[in-house]
């Protein structure tokens, strides 16, 4: 789908201070503790006061009946600038796109883009049916419990379509989890062999445990502002060279095997100048390794179909032909609910300031972010990617 | 293929009787389209009347052109299966208790997309197959995908029998076995496959014919009841109340009278013991044991079977008291139905046209035979329907009825 008019760039905007507050599986504190949690980290880590943040934009299930307006008043913020953008796997690239533009536009200075959610003992199981209407009225109802029914469908499909086998997304979550190993925020601690990943219980053919991330609670942020502000405060920083989303794509594809990404791939590299085989890694959006492939497919790392030959001629560890989740991913360091968004994000900023000891992708100039969110029904609804780069 | 259903062991009664955890049973109103719908045994699905998209789930505008004018139109159900799993793992306690479970997605030949239970006899992913929609233990609508063309027990599976009050192999009370429809409502859910019907009579020194032959099938016993007496109705409760599956209150008095035509309050009364407080005293003795045996084995308890008229709609005048104690047990009923559908107990209201029987020797035909009646029971028992319209006059008033209840008023005040 070609764009008539060029967008405008993202040029002068900051990507920086990447801080996450450990993961737990369970916690007895309150989203509002993490978001707090989470903001002070970043005050901490760039010296900033808590006046100097002009803009916030928070992401966060667990958060209810507040929303993002409430977050100020309980941590004392006075933002002239404000967003709530509770959208799961595409939260970070949202709020970043959105900051970014409030940043160019001087309608902020300098923006707190947070996600955080907490998980009590229960918290999961009660969250499903009253995901979102469609759930309620049309999945939770059968007895999957979540989202492992309808991704073993686009799993099965995509293996019956595309020929992948359990080992092609055992080589994703293997990788991953050795990447895993030099990140500290995480659920799991320990290797994964690709033995242990093909015994792993069946949950619903088929995905099997290692193909499903583990809910826990945690949180990620970042700050948004100018280069020139960044620079005033010796913030290292990453830039942004493109961004894309786009929701509900496909709609008549009876079955989830292309994502939004498609539409707008074209429209991101062409933003940055750039092309697929100049990125050095890719943190792509891991609920299910599924996903992973067709990332790699629909960002223009492969045909269509190709993912699984894809994954079976590269490593995808941080030292490997083609890095991929340089933290592990979700699969390895749990799904902090909507935190799980900007968990590839936030490693980006990682990479592009040598943030990243044990697990330094070496001469990354161009890293890309999936981001993709929210099972009402059948399939996630919002895909995006962000190009980041090192400042020029 | 699905193997008949055995006859299951007897129970042990050291074991603790398995407890029900219905499934989740929350929706949104617009979904609840679904429900009336296969609450009837018809599987509809939201048209739009502007420019005829199918959609499922269901929506507050089409999606494809954004009107408003949604219609639930029934629906042919073809479709093909794109993908299956069988869930190893649920939050859930109602599918936890019943893994593994397998799930589909259908893409329908009319469009959309959906999440479905299947049947175990829905093989592989690009099988042809026929969605309906079933009631489920908590009395909402599910979809299901169901072999096409149909296999021979088909209705022994597993997911089938959850959405179903299969009369096989369950013990039922049939509250008056005596009246012609009675005879023929035991004589069906024999031959059904019914373990026990308990056939009740009120009045033992009454002869009816063919009463002594169905009295002999090896299914059947005699039991003494009288709704009218909460006696009789306790203890008969108190014998087989923790045994009956199935309850299918057949009792009713019909007496022709409107208000001019009969002096006094008698026959009205007799009308109103049976059919309304009737009702109520079997439901209070009933109720409580079938409710604490929903979940017990493959014959659990499942249903609860009224027997009411079409007249229970709209007050029929030559039959004014009995339309209208029919219609306060119809009000009552669905006070049941709202009390059982807790415990997974399903209340199927039937509504019949006029019956063939002697209460009914003036009315001109069409007539609804009891045979036709009973089968028709005893189908909303197979399908678990929840309202039934049973023979031609019972669904020409509802359609009156559907399209406005004040016109019907007004042509039965003129005589029909």
């Amino acid at each position: 789908m070609a764009h008539i008019r060029r967008r405008q760039g993202y040029e002068g905007v900051a990507v920086c201070v990447p801080v996450t507050v450990p993961y737990v599986r369970y916690s007895t504190r309150s989203a509002h503790w993490w978001i707090g949690r989470v903001v002070r980290a970043l005050l901490d880590a760039s010296g900033l006061q808590k006046a100097d943040i002009d803009g916030l934009t928070v992401s966060s299930f667990s958060l209810t009946p507040d929303t993002a307006v409430g977050v100020t008043q309980h941590l004392g913020l006075s933002p002239r600038w404000l967003d709530h953008l509770p959208n799961g796997g595409a939260s970070g690239v949202m709020a970043l796109r959105r900051a970014a533009r409030a940043v160019q536009a001087g309608d902020a200075d300098i923006v707190a883009c947070v996600a955080a959610d907490t998980n009590h003992v229960d918290s999961f199981r009660l969250m499903l049916g009253s995901f979102s209407a469609f759930a309620r009225d049309a999945t939770y109802p059968y007895g999957s419990g979540g989202p492992n029914a309808l991704f073993a469908f686009i799993t099965a499909n995509y293996m019956a379509r595309f020929g992948a086998t359990r080992e092609d997304f055992g080589r994703v979550c293997v990788d991953q989890r050795t990447n895993a190993l030099a990140y500290g925020s995480r659920v799991f601690k320990k290797p994964l062999s690709l033995e242990e990943y093909l015994a792993g219980r069946p949950i619903a053919d088929p995905i099997h445990l290692f193909d499903c991330v583990m809910p826990c609670a945690g949180a990620e942020g970042f700050l948004v502002m100018s280069e020139a502000r960044a620079r005033d405060l010796g913030l290292d920083y990453a830039t942004l060279r493109g961004a894309i989303e786009r929701h509900n794509a496909f709609s008549e594809d009876p079955i989830f095997e292309r994502g939004g990404w498609q539409v707008d791939r074209d429209d991101l590299y062409a933003m940055a100048d750039a092309k697929p085989a100049e990125v050095g890694f890719l943190q792509a959006y891991d609920d299910y390794p599924v996903i992973v492939m067709v990332q790699l497919e629909d960002l223009g790392f492969c045909d269509k179909g190709e993912a699984p030959a894809f994954v079976r001629a590269h490593r995808l560890m941080h030292d490997g032909s083609f890095p991929v989740n340089t933290s592990g991913g979700q699969l390895s360091t749990g799904q902090a609910g909507a935190a799980g968004g900007f968990l590839g994000m936030v490693e980006a900023i990682r990479q592009l300031t040598d943030a990243a000891p044990g697990r330094q992708v070496a001469d990354a100039q161009l890293g890309l972010v999936g981001g993709f969110g929210m099972v009402t029904y059948d399939r996630c609804l919002c895909t995006g990617a962000a190009l980041l780069g090192r400042p020029q | 293929m699905t193997m008949p259903l055995m006859r299951p062991k007897r129970k042990n009664p050291v074991l603790r009787t398995p407890q029900m955890n219905l499934p989740p049973w929350s929706r949104s109103r617009v979904a609840m389209g679904l429900t009336v719908a296969a609450a009837e045994g018809r599987f509809a699905l939201q048209v739009c009347a502007e420019c005829g998209a199918v959609q499922y789930p269901p929506r507050e505008a089409c999606h494809a052109c954004v009107s408003a004018r949604l219609q639930w139109r029934q629906q042919s159900g073809e479709g093909r299966l794109i993908a299956a799993t069988t869930l190893h793992h649920s939050n859930d306690l109602f599918f936890r208790e019943r893994l593994p479970w397998r799930l589909g997605l259908v893409h329908l030949d009319s469009g959309p997309s959906l999440m479905l239970h299947l049947h175990g006899d829905v093989q592989a992913a690009g099988q042809r197959v026929r969605v309906t929609a079933r009631l489920d233990r908590a009395g909402r609508a599910v979809v299901i995908a169901l072999p096409d063309p149909e296999t021979p027990y088909m209705n022994d599976d597993k997911v089938l029998r959850e959405m179903g009050c299969d009369p096989r192999f369950r013990k039922v009370l049939v509250t008056d076995a005596k009246s012609a429809t009675g005879l023929a409502l035991v004589r069906a859910l024999v031959k059904a496959g019914a373990d026990i019907v308990w056939a009740g009579h009120a009045e033992p020194w009454k002869k009816m014919p063919g009463a002594d032959d169905v009295a002999a099938l090896p299914q059947v016993t005699r039991v003494a009841l009288d709704l009218t007496d909460g006696r009789s109705v306790d203890e008969l409760a108190g014998e087989i109340g923790g045994k009956v599956d199935i309850v299918i209150n057949s009792a009713e008095v019909h007496r022709t009278y409107g208000i001019a035509a009969r002096r006094g309050t008698d026959a009205a009364r007799a009308e109103m013991d049976v059919n309304y407080f009737g009702l109520l005293r079997l439901a209070q003795a009933f109720g409580p044991a079938l409710k604490g045996r929903s979940a017990d084995g493959i014959t659990h308890a499942v249903a609860w079977v009224n027997l009411l008229s079409i007249y229970a709609l709209a007050n029929f005048p030559p039959h004014g008291t009995f339309s209208a104690s029919k219609a306060a047990a119809h009000s009552l009923a669905q006070c049941l139905r709202a009390e059982m559908r807790m415990a997974g107990i399903r209340v199927i209201n039937v509504f019949p046209g006029p019956v063939d029987d002697e209460w009914n020797q003036n009315q001109p035909p069409p007539k609804l035979s009891p045979d036709a009646l009973a089968s028709a029971v005893v189908k909303a028992l197979r399908d678990g329907a929840e309202d039934v319209y049973p023979g031609d006059v019972a669904q020409e008033w509802l359609e009156r009825w559907r399209d406005d209840p004040r016109v019907l008023e007004r042509e039965l005040a003129a005589g029909g």
